[in-house]
């Protein structure tokens, strides 16, 4: 049973890379499926993220243990949409000129900050495993803390891009400053209590 | 409107009897629009084909007409590149009044019927490039602005021209959306040289038929030397100034938008590299990134107007 319900929530995670990789097939994705393509998967990193830290709240509020058996694999997602995001800019909006990606990357700074993003995420993932997380110790929960750190940066790397209506990231950002706020919340009562 | 659909929908060639006499460019029969008032029709009956060669040729395959009118910035309309082809059917272009004002000697309020009235409309293929790297070709039907701006006798101190776009909340969403930052109306402007040279176009059509409310119905300008925000969509008012006019974009973020606004490889936009461009339309599979070029190409006919400025410092 469990192994079913973890194989249908991997599932469920792919729907959005296989939605994108069919309208990508059938050009589906207007004159520009480059920037579209950027966009979305970069939109579905986000909500990953935000996914991936709602899991301990919810337990926290519910009770209900089962919700973290499955937080590794929702954050491992929201590195696999993040590799994609970072793929497709590279491919479809640089393609592949690898002196403009430094240039873009020190220059430029919604790439500075959505880079550092994703570097953060891949040091999270390789950590990942349970052999690293035991061989961590300690370590491994200061390290994975950086995740609070990834969602600020990737939410200033959405802002700065936009031109001018802030309808939607403000919806990202309520979601974020509430995932962040709780944990804040809890962090200052166990130090009064 | 049966007849402006017909007449706009005919095949390249049959308006004008001989090849090499014909429109370039023919918005597919299907896709076509009625005029927006009968006065249009006897307007777009004689268009001069663009020229096959001379300063204003481009061998360019042209973007089609469904992506030209499909992929818009025009904020008024929505911020997605899908919203204005699809937020703007209720937007009314008749009856449509133009206020010039300002530093001439004919200012006033003019029904746009006696705007266009004494201009021939030509077709123009022109590049257009965004500041979001991107860039088409297009057909544009029009005419020149200069012969437009003469007509109200701009005095000695007319140094600028302001343009403003109409804003209608009732039709316009985008202009009703509280999270929208730029402040209606959406307002551009140009040097009198730049308003004056021979390139920058007034267009009232695009492949052959009247303009649709997405591209800047009625009367939208063509600035092809100059990023896309600098040309203007929707223009009810004219004004000759003296002094340099607030430009949307330049006011929401000085450091990103200038006024000049020129195309410039050399010159990269916070957040857009500038050396190449997406020309659209663009598969996955067949991807064309092309070196953009200073002015656009067009530095012959515009760069004199710049010698001596730092481009970089007035971009």
């Amino acid at each position: 049973m469990q192994k079913a319900v973890k194989l249908f929530v991997f599932c469920a995670c792919l729907v959005p890379f296989c939605y994108l990789f069919y309208l990508a097939w059938t050009n589906s994705l207007g004159p520009d499926p480059g920037e579209a393509l950027a966009r979305e998967s970069g939109e579905w990193t986000f909500r990953f993220l935000l996914a991936t830290m709602a899991i301990t709240p919810i337990q926290q509020f519910t009770g209900w243990r089962i919700t973290n058996r499955y937080r590794r694999m929702v954050g491992l997602y929201s590195l696999f949409y993040a590799c994609c995001h970072f793929l497709v800019y590279l491919m479809f909006l640089l393609g592949f000129r690898w002196l403009a990606l430094s240039e873009e990357i020190f220059e430029r700074p919604y790439i500075t900050v959505g880079f550092s993003a994703f570097v953060i995420l891949l040091a999270l993932g390789i950590t990942s495993p349970k052999s690293m997380v035991r061989k961590l110790g300690k370590n491994w929960k200061r390290l994975h803390r950086f995740v609070y750190l990834a969602v600020v940066l990737a939410m200033f790397h959405m802002i700065w891009i936009l031109r001018s209506d802030f309808g939607e990231a403000l919806l990202y950002g309520v979601f974020a400053a509430a995932l962040l706020g709780v944990r804040l919340i809890r962090y200052l009562r166990s130090k009064t209590g | 409107m049966a007849v402006g659909a017909a007449m706009a929908g005919s095949l390249p060639g049959m308006a004008f009897g001989q090849d090499g006499d014909a429109l370039k460019a023919r918005a597919p029969m299907s896709l076509s629009r009625s005029a927006p008032a009968s006065w249009w029709e006897p307007k777009f009956a004689d268009i001069k084909p663009a020229p096959d060669s001379g300063p204003y040729f481009t061998g360019e395959s042209l973007t089609p007409y469904e992506d030209v009118t499909r992929y818009n910035n025009f904020y008024e309309f929505g911020m997605d590149k899908g919203d204005p082809s699809s937020n703007s059917g209720r937007f009314e272009v008749d009856p449509w009044s133009v206020e010039i004002a300002g530093e001439c000697d004919r200012p006033g309020t003019y029904n746009l019927e006696d705007i266009l009235n004494p201009h021939a409309l030509e077709e123009r293929i022109y590049r257009l490039r965004c500041v979001e790297a991107w860039s088409m070709v297009i057909p544009w039907i029009g005419f020149p602005l200069a012969d437009l701006l003469k007509r109200f006798e701009p005095n000695s101190r007319a140094r600028f021209v302001e343009f403003q776009t109409a804003v209608v909340p009732e039709t316009m969403p985008g202009v009703r959306s509280p999270f929208a930052i730029i402040r209606w109306p959406y307002q551009e402007g140009l040097r009198i040289d730049e308003a004056m040279n021979e390139l920058t176009f007034m267009a009232v059509g695009v492949y052959g038929n009247y303009l649709p409310p997405q591209n800047g119905a009625p009367m939208r300008l063509i600035i092809p030397w100059k990023y896309g925000f600098k040309s203007i969509k929707s223009i009810v008012r004219i004004n000759f100034t003296e002094e340099m006019p607030n430009t949307s974009w330049n006011d929401l973020q000085p450091n990103e938008y200038g006024f000049y606004a020129n195309v410039n490889p050399n010159v990269h936009h916070p957040r857009w590299r500038q050396d190449t461009e997406r020309r659209l339309p663009q598969t996955l599979f067949s991807r064309s990134r092309i070196d953009t070029l200073m002015f656009n190409g067009y530095g012959e006919q515009v760069a004199h107007m710049y010698e001596g400025m730092d481009l970089a410092r007035y971009y």
